[in-house]
């Protein structure tokens, strides 16, 4: 039978994990869901990751990824903010 | 050698990770931490990394920079947590057989690093206050993301 839910790890990092008020979470979301139903879930915590959606990126399994990148079972998925190292 | 590192950077072993007796030049990076930030005094920064991401995307960039330039060797060092001022942050250590290559190499790797590694800084202020550094989310949403 086809597997109808899956879980993901969600991680977050910076203000992102700030804001959330985690850094790290189980996730059960249907299969086959892009990459950006991680910021869904995050705006249905808290609205105002809403207008920090468009620089947020998305990090699959150490790798960035677009926002309809498919998610598959067992992936951990990394919500960045704007980077500033050096 | 790359690293991500809790404890400060030895700037020596960096440079002596990339020597070798066919190097003709080693050019070196060091970024430090500034105690001043858009106007305001910074008395402390803190880093944080997504470790294992970051160590996989230092080792991407160094590769690239050795496909466009003939390198001998690359070291990347990030420090992360409490960082004091003036301490070194990042040290980039470059080597080739002609300085060129090593220049060039090594300003595209800090160019490189700032845009793509999930690496954050955060400044605490003389005034008690701090916060995530550089581009705000809006300010990052206007500009085209690497």
């Amino acid at each position: 039978m086809k597997k109808r839910s899956i879980t993901i790890r969600l991680k977050l990092f910076s203000s992102a994990r700030e804001l959330a008020g985690f850094d790290e979470r189980l996730l059960e979301v249907p299969s086959n869901s892009p990459s950006d139903a991680v910021i869904n879930y995050l705006t249905r915590q808290n609205p105002q990751f809403e207008r920090w959606r468009p620089s947020l990126r998305i990090a699959v399994n150490l790798q960035y990824v677009d926002s309809q990148h498919p998610l598959q079972d067992g992936d951990e998925v990394a919500v960045l903010p704007p980077v500033s190292g050096g | 050698m790359n690293d991500i590192s809790a404890s400060p950077i030895d700037v020596l072993a960096v440079v002596d990770s990339v020597k070798s007796p066919a190097v003709g030049a080693i050019d070196v990076f060091i970024g430090t931490t500034r105690n001043h930030s858009k106007g305001r005094e910074v008395t402390s920064l803190e880093y944080e990394a997504y470790v294992p991401m970051a160590l996989k995307n230092m080792t991407e960039i160094a590769d690239t920079a050795r496909q466009l330039w003939n390198l001998h060797e690359v070291s990347i060092v990030h420090r992360i947590g409490k960082v004091a001022i003036g301490e070194p942050s990042i040290v980039i250590a470059v080597s080739s057989s002609h300085r060129d290559e090593a220049f060039r190499a090594c300003r595209f790797l800090i160019d490189q690093l700032k845009l793509r590694v999930p690496i954050w800084k955060r400044e605490y202020f003389a005034d008690g206050t701090f916060e995530w550094s550089l581009q705000t989310h809006e300010q990052f949403a206007a500009t085209e993301k690497p």
